[in-house]
């Protein structure tokens, strides 16, 4: 891995946790398991146009587990859409920086999320779209697995291949918990990669804190000529954080003064 | 009026290449020159009305001018939170056309009947809904849902409902469509139930009244012009509605009565707060859920407004 996405690594979890303690809004755990996804896609795999963030040839990303919005500014912001300094509006009044995406949202955001289990299905509508139009555009859409509980996604998981989106990818950000408990207790996600191959998708299982896998992943799935695509990415809730790794109160909890300088510390923040 | 829908929408289509069509498996035979036409635009997206709704709003995005058909409560109910956060909430011109609506799938029972559908949809903020009345009403209603640029609710009907605008209308989203102009009574009719409008009308002009037949097709934006103007100058007004008394165009009314503190002289009609099960037909539906001349020319008799 290259130095540069080795600080971007620690430096866009040390501002989540920034922001999160400063601006005091929760799910840090869940933009923790999202960060290395995110990071790969935004630095080495969309086709993007920061300066003009609608330009027509952009590649599109939807954020389906709308309570990681921190994690998606956060990477916008590194990835030059707008300036840092804009994060601590998050969740402020009158802010482009809602706690969940809302329809004036930051540029780069393509659609507002909070309700779970609505963006594969608005990304399977564009990428159809796209399909009809003759556009070369692809469509990708990060979920997290509690997301994966709702039924829409398995109404798109079938409508997809049936027309042979080839221009979608779905990223699962396996972190194996959800609000409130084991995602796998809660409902049988398992096995989820003969899950989706049997429905007709190209799947990759990685590790999400790869980036060297994830990027290898996303290129196989640009290959692929006829089927969409998921990246299952087992990763790890509150990923490169001691305290955090795996502790689901990091669903909601807030790091206080005093966490600040260990994170820092365990991170390699100077 | 199913097949007028699909007849405009075809015209629609030659005419303008981003029109699409999603249908939740529904419409057997309907579409197959649509499907001639343009089988890129013309896609069946399975029973899955919450999926379909979500994809319209991408193709949306994508600036495509989506319509999605299907069986009212299917894509005003079941599909309700897609409707209101991908469609209403980020204002994007899809087109949901729900058929059969209000009673007219009597026979089906109450899983395949409509009448909290205004209530839902009007309750949207950025919204618009529209109930023609007839098949020539929606000729003139459905190019101009479509080429709003905003999301429109089409209430339709199922088939062979009776031509009230005996050819298409000059009608426009947001103005009501005055049927036959009168002084005395007026009668605001929305959408299919317009055929017992037109009795009753019958049934009040054999007793001497010079009465007025609006076919109230826009619930939202109302019409507050039309309105005002009835204040004070009419007698008696008659609201029907194939829809439950609450929340549907007559609460719109009366909302629209204390926003503007005004009072207009109403007699509601519409379904009662209960299922309407056991029915066969849509007459006898209608029956069951006293939406019948006779119930209404009692109620008016004791509002001494008929002998």
């Amino acid at each position: 891995m290259d130095n540069q996405l080795k600080n971007l690594r620690k430096e866009i979890r040390y501002k989540l946790v920034e922001v999160s303690h400063f601006t005091k809004t929760p799910h840090l755990g869940s933009c923790l398991s999202s960060v290395d996804l995110l990071i790969t896609l935004y630095w080495r795999i969309l086709n993007l146009y920061p300066d003009n963030p609608k330009h027509a040839e952009r590649d599109y990303f939807l954020l389906g587990k709308g309570h990681a919005a921190s994690a998606l500014y956060t990477v916008l912001a590194y990835r030059g859409f707008f300036n840092i300094d804009k994060l601590m509006e998050h969740g402020k009044d009158n802010s482009a920086f809602e706690e969940h995406p809302g329809v004036n949202a930051p540029p780069g955001v393509e659609a507002v999320s909070g309700s779970l289990g609505h963006a594969l299905s608005l990304a399977t509508g564009m990428a159809k779209a796209a399909k009809i139009q003759d556009l070369g555009n692809t469509f990708y859409v990060l979920v997290g697995d509690g997301e994966l509980n709702e039924g829409t996604i398995w109404e798109a998981a079938m409508f997809a291949p049936a027309h042979q989106l080839s221009n979608l990818v779905l990223v699962i950000d396996f972190n194996k918990l959800q609000g409130t408990g084991e995602s796998c207790n809660i409902m049988q996600l398992e096995p989820l990669d003969e899950k989706f191959k049997s429905f007709g998708w190209f799947v990759k299982r990685v590790n999400g804190h790869c980036l060297t896998e994830l990027e290898d992943a996303f290129n196989q799935c640009k290959l692929q000529q006829n089927k969409p695509s998921v990246v299952i990415a087992d990763t790890i809730k509150g990923d490169g954080i001691s305290f955090m790794e795996g502790d689901n109160n990091w669903h909601y909890r807030i790091p206080s003064q005093e966490e600040l300088p260990i994170i820092a510390d365990e991170l390699g923040i100077s | 009026m199913r097949n007028k829908f699909a007849e405009v929408l075809l015209q629609l289509m030659e005419q303008d290449d981003k029109v699409v069509l999603l249908y939740a498996d529904i419409g057997n035979r309907l579409f197959n020159k649509h499907k001639e036409l343009a089988p890129d635009r013309v896609i069946n997206a399975g029973i899955a009305e919450a999926n379909m709704a979500s994809m319209a709003a991408g193709m949306a995005k994508m600036g495509l001018k989506p319509v999605i058909y299907t069986i009212t409560p299917f894509t005003t109910a079941r599909n309700f939170e897609q409707i209101k956060i991908d469609i209403a909430y980020q204002n994007l011109p899809v087109t949901i056309v729900g058929t059969g609506s209000g009673l007219a799938y009597a026979n089906l029972g109450p899983t395949h009947h409509s009448f909290e559908d205004i209530a839902l949809m009007r309750v949207l903020p950025n919204m618009q809904v529209v109930c023609p009345c007839d098949s020539n009403e929606l000729s003139a209603l459905l190019p101009q849902a479509i080429a709003s640029g905003k999301p429109c609710y089409l209430r339709i009907g199922k088939k062979n409902e009776p031509l009230i605008n005996v050819q298409e209308p000059s009608a426009t989203i947001g103005k009501v469509n005055i049927i036959k102009r009168g002084l005395d009574v007026c009668i605001l009719a929305v959408g299919t139930i317009i055929d017992l409008a037109v009795e009753l009308q019958h049934k009040l002009e054999e007793q001497g009244k010079d009465v007025q037949l609006v076919s109230f097709h826009t619930v939202k934006p109302l019409d507050s012009e039309f309105l005002l103007s009835l204040v004070n100058q009419y007698r008696q007004v008659i609201i029907l509605e194939e829809h439950s008394k609450h929340c549907g165009a007559g609460s719109a009314i009366f909302e629209w009565q204390i926003d503007n503190n005004v009072m207009l002289n109403i007699s509601h009609f519409a379904i009662d707060d209960k299922f309407i099960d056991q029915v066969g037909s849509t007459q006898s539906a209608r029956i069951k859920a006293r939406l019948c001349l006779d119930f209404i020319l009692n109620k008016l008799k004791n509002k001494a407004l008929v002998v």
